[in-house]
């Protein structure tokens, strides 16, 4: 007869010493494995609640100035330097892992309204309420140097804003008018006009680099071609536009902060209706800022929150707030895609986490490993109720909560009287109409 | 020899005109086309999206590329067909489906194919021409085995304490026997390293280890205790009365007991709390098992009917009537595909347990069996009265003879395959035994699962994890894997849910009114007050279910057919 019995030997299974790692045999047979779905849908549990656990997004903030931030620029090339400029015209570059302070200066008399680094980075470019546009060198003066800046360009009209092409030493203003510099004259090159009324922002695209997007005080937003075009089209929207922004990955997307708590995101093939609405905020949206991914952007709101939301979904994925923290004037996404830079009314700039439950610092690989995982989980179980709920709760000031709750009462009353409406009239005689189409007035060209 | 005229050096002249001449027969058409702007030609609407696929020639032409996967194996680790495509309406996300299809057909083969890392084979006895299995003998397999296997096989006698009872670990590591008159102990049977022996003084009707070899619980003459495995007693559980059979569901953290009164109750060890108790309404309780696969307990019956029981209802989730005969034993293989049940009337059936059919198979033995017990390679073990007999393959085939055979001088008390080894435990009367049975059990473990070579930190560990992973009770039903599924009410269910709708009442609203300040109260204005807000809420209700009510009524009205012999139908009366 022939027999064998299953003898294991204890050293296949034992690990040599203890300086070794457990010896861990595996099977993959799914009958070993019973209740896949259960304990899967356990740890996706567990991983919503340790992610909310985790959630501290919070870094830091740089202390300093001594009046309110109005605009903040992160350096093209270096991840660690920020410049930042106040309602008193000082202007103050700061070391973001130390959190100090390495240059204050006073530039401007009056309000500082755009800080920009060049391509290159190694001149910035600062905008003042006394209408003079002043060059100044990045690295720090040496020791018994002062302060002075390389070029000061004045202006013939007022100017609120600025913006740098992506390669070239040119750059754009706008105030009364929109016009082209370039970094070597002190005169500008091109002026667009269209209508009489005064810009508040300009943007570049950096894909496009032909390409500008400005927003006017006629609630419209005027796109230009620096080649021999000049303005292309405008698009008029119910309520004034605080800021736009180009997405660094699509070429044709940008987003608009307007006034009415909502966020447009247009493609500039189609300025008939916004390709998509983000509504979340109750106080009138003050500034955006892309991601360098080009998949999500962040919003900061006259009503002191921060949001971050994803291109493609209508609600915001994250919000911050703070006791401390008033009314936000700018936002910034670092470079590396994973901190968030907020300057405010009360002289404070704030650095946050892109991404709030995220382990900063190197990861190993079996940390790595175990956060996709629990990610991967928190997707495949994300319909669940109760792991939906536990994701979607955010806490938010009060004065956020009874606002939110006033807006959707507003909102449902509205939906109600369409609904009763299209109840009691003629079949189609009040069609449904989308919601992206309701907030464009006109497109004009 | 002159230079070869070369292409380019002719000169001739290549123009159009002079080559061909238009015969009078051809017409000539002058068309031009109108080059629509890029983007609006049908030629560029169309992508090309076949990727060109350049086959590189085989270096080596012995090696023909990845071994194909046998499709049966490929069956074992797929789970389940795919999603139905035609329900996506979009085509966004009809790609991103495809991509998670893809995702997952990749993972399955990745699972088949790893099957080749797997070091241990399984246990084997085969007969040479002439003879059969049934005939060996454990003393002559144990002289044609290797020295550590036959020490697997060991007698202990025990003749004082009364008809034991034993149970492994989940690892099949642990040993734990229990005799009526008191007697219990825990021991490593490999090393043979005794943790603990005590006598409790008192009958011991059931014995069961809880997650870890550390703790076993002791059904004893009034309530169950619980015990460290040094013998230290950590709990008395008074709510657990009179209990006659354990089980513990090792994923759940539950010990399942059935009682003497006919209690079904379910404790989960790890928070202390009882989650279910109540009464089955059955009588005595004897004969009690889990379903592995689904975590469901299987009760036996006196009337010949297995029930099946979760925490969560009260009523059984099935009933099969197995028997014209009393059970005497029940049990489910491990995977929870079968259930075998044996009654005193000598029959043997194996029942579908997935789809609650069958029988799939149907024996008659010699006597009653009063023991069964399933192995992971679903082996099943008869025990009828001193014999032991082993059928292999008695599922799916119908066998006619055992496997192996075993005879003991007293009557047996418990069977237990012992989990990852080629060892059937028998508690009988007068002894704990240790039987080889090769081919019995999962040669590859896996070491997250269940690990015979688990130290001590890795205990620890695992312990913790499974912790974490501790699936709530709320989760037990016939199906495990509901939870991944969309819930889909049905039809059924809408229909009831409206028709509940016609018993609701609109709610009644009382609350005692607010003291309001001298202009503004008096009791006339709060009980005016108080009657519009009843009135109120009272509307809404019927506004809010004015839609469903008239739908109901007219489908009652349609049911009525007129007929000749109407006269004759029982009349309603009008209440």
């Amino acid at each position: 007869m022939k027999v064998k019995v299953i003898s294991r030997n204890p050293d296949d299974y034992l690990r040599e010493t203890k300086h070794d790692i457990h010896k861990v045999p595996r099977n993959y047979d799914p009958g070993l494995h019973p209740f896949e779905a259960a304990r899967e849908y356990t740890r996706a549990l567990n991983a919503v609640k340790l992610e909310k656990v985790f959630a501290k997004p919070f870094v830091g903030n740089l202390d300093g100035h001594r009046d309110g931030v109005s605009c903040i620029s992160n350096h093209p090339k270096r991840l660690s330097v920020l410049i930042s400029g106040a309602y008193d015209g000082e202007v103050r570059v700061w070391d973001l892992p130390q959190k100090l302070c390495l240059r204050s200066f006073v530039a401007h008399e009056g309000v500082v309204r755009g800080v920009i680094y060049n391509p290159a980075g190694n001149h910035f470019l600062t905008l003042g309420d006394d209408k003079t546009i002043k060059t100044w060198k990045t690295a720090a003066p040496q020791f018994g140097e002062e302060e002075e800046p390389v070029n000061t360009v004045i202006s013939k009209t007022v100017l609120t804003g600025i913006s740098h092409h992506v390669k070239d030493p040119v750059f754009a203003t706008c105030g009364e008018i929109c016009q082209v510099w370039e970094e070597t004259r002190n005169e500008p090159v091109r002026t667009f006009e269209w209508g009489v009324d005064s810009l508040h922002d300009i943007a570049f695209n950096p894909v496009e680099p032909n390409l500008l997007a400005s927003c006017a005080s006629d609630r419209s937003i005027i796109l230009y071609d620096t080649r021999d075009s000049g303005p292309l089209r405008k698009v008029v929207l119910k309520l004034r536009t605080n800021k736009i922004c180009w997405n660094p990955m699509e070429a044709f997307i940008f987003t608009a902060a307007n006034e009415d708590y909502n966020l447009y995101t247009f493609d500039t093939r189609n300025l008939k209706k916004p390709a998509n609405v983000h509504m979340d905020h109750i106080g009138a949206v003050t500034y955006v800022d892309y991601a360098p991914t080009g998949r999500e952007f962040v919003s900061g709101s006259y009503d002191k929150t921060i949001r971050i939301f994803e291109t493609s979904k209508g609600h915001s994925r994250e919000v911050y707030h703070t006791k401390r923290m008033q009314r936000i004037t700018c936002v910034q996404w670092s470079l590396d895609n994973k901190y968030i830079l907020n300057g405010s009314d009360e002289m404070n700039i704030r650095i946050w986490k892109a991404r709030a439950s995220e382990k900063l610092g190197p990861l190993k690989p079996r940390e790595k490993a175990a956060l996709n995982y629990s990610e991967a989980l928190k997707e495949k179980y994300a319909a669940h109720p109760k792991i939906r709920r536990i994701a979607r709760h955010r806490h938010v000031p009060k004065h956020v909560y009874n606002a939110q709750k006033e807006l959707r009462t507003i909102r449902d009353k509205g939906k109600r009287k369409d609904a009763n409406r299209r109840a009691h009239s003629k079949p189609g005689e009040v069609p449904h109409q989308p919601e992206r189409e309701k907030h464009v007035l006109k497109e004009d060209q | 020899m002159g230079k070869v005229q070369r292409y380019f050096n002719k000169t001739e002249d290549i123009s159009p005109s002079s080559k061909t001449s238009p015969s009078k027969d051809t017409i000539v058409y002058n068309i031009k086309p109108k080059l629509k702007p890029w983007g609006r030609r049908q030629s560029d609407k169309v992508i090309n999206k076949k990727k060109k696929v350049v086959k590189l020639p085989n270096p080596n032409p012995k090696f023909k590329g990845k071994v194909p996967i046998p499709k049966k194996r490929l069956k074992k680790y797929a789970r389940g067909e795919g999603i139905n495509k035609t329900g996506i309406k979009t085509k966004i996300h009809q790609k991103k489906f495809e991509k998670k299809e893809k995702v997952i057909k990749f993972a399955a083969q990745q699972a088949a194919r790893a099957e080749v890392l797997l070091i241990e084979e399984e246990g084997f006895l085969e007969a040479d021409a002439g003879e059969t299995t049934t005939q060996f003998t454990q003393k002559q397999i144990r002289e044609n085995v290797d020295i550590t296997a036959a020490s697997k096989c060991f007698d202990l006698r025990l003749e004082d304490f009364g008809p034991y009872r034993m149970k492994y670990t989940r690892n099949g590591r642990h040993m734990l026997l229990g005799g009526k008159r008191g007697h219990v102990a825990a021991f490593d049977w490999v090393t043979k390293k005794l943790h603990c022996e005590i006598n409790m003084m008192e009958s011991v009707h059931d014995v069961c280890w809880l997650h870890l070899e550390t703790m076993f619980a002791a059904a004893q003459k009034e309530w169950v205790y619980m015990y460290d495995n040094q013998g230290i007693e950590l709990h008395c559980i008074k709510k657990l009365h009179r209990v006659t059979r354990m089980e513990f569901l090792p994923y759940h953290f539950l010990l399942a007991a059935c009682s003497d009164m006919g209690y079904l109750s379910w404790l989960d060890i790890s928070i202390g709390q009882m989650v279910s108790q109540f009464n089955s309404r059955l009588g005595r309780l004897t004969m009690l098992t889990q379903n592995p696969w689904n975590a469901v307990l299987c009760v036996g019956h006196v009337k010949g009917v297995v029930s099946m029981w979760s925490p969560n209802s009260k009523d059984p989730l099935a009933k099969m009537l197995c028997h014209k005969a009393p059970l005497t034993a029940l049990h489910v293989d491990p995977r929870g595909q079968y259930l075998a049940t044996a009654a005193s009337n000598r029959e043997l059936k194996i029942w579908d347990v997935r789809k609650l059919e069958g029988p799939v198979q149907e024996y008659k033995l010699i006597t009653a069996a009063n023991n069964l017990n399933f192995s992971q390679k679903n082996m099943l073990a008869l025990g009828m009265g001193n014999v032991v007999e082993v059928y292999r393959d008695c599922c799916t085939t119908a066998t006619k003879r055992p496997y192996l055979r075993h005879r003991f001088t007293t009557s047996i008390g418990n069977l237990n395959f012992c989990p990852y080894e080629d060892v059937l435990g028998v508690a009988t009367a007068k002894s704990v035994t240790s039987l080889l049975v090769p081919g019995s059990g999962e040669p590859n473990f896996d070491a997250l699962e269940a690990n015979p070579f688990q130290t001590k930190s890795q205990r620890k560990e695992a312990e913790v994890k499974s912790l974490l992973e501790k699936i709530q009770p709320e989760l037990i039903t016939l199906e495990p894997n509901v939870i991944a599924e969309v819930d889909i009410p049905t039809l059924k269910d809408k229909i009831d849910a409206k028709q509940k709708l016609l018993h609701v009442k609109p709610p009644k609203i009382n609350y005692t009114p607010r003291n309001k300040a001298k202009g503004k109260g008096g009791s006339a204005k709060i009980a005016k007050n108080k009657k519009i807000v009843q009135e109120q809420a009272k509307k809404e209700f019927v506004k809010s279910t004015k839609d469903f009510i008239p739908k109901l009524n007219i489908q009652k009205e349609q049911q009525k057919e007129s007929g000749v012999l109407d006269r004759f139908l029982p009349k309603k009366r009008k209440t």
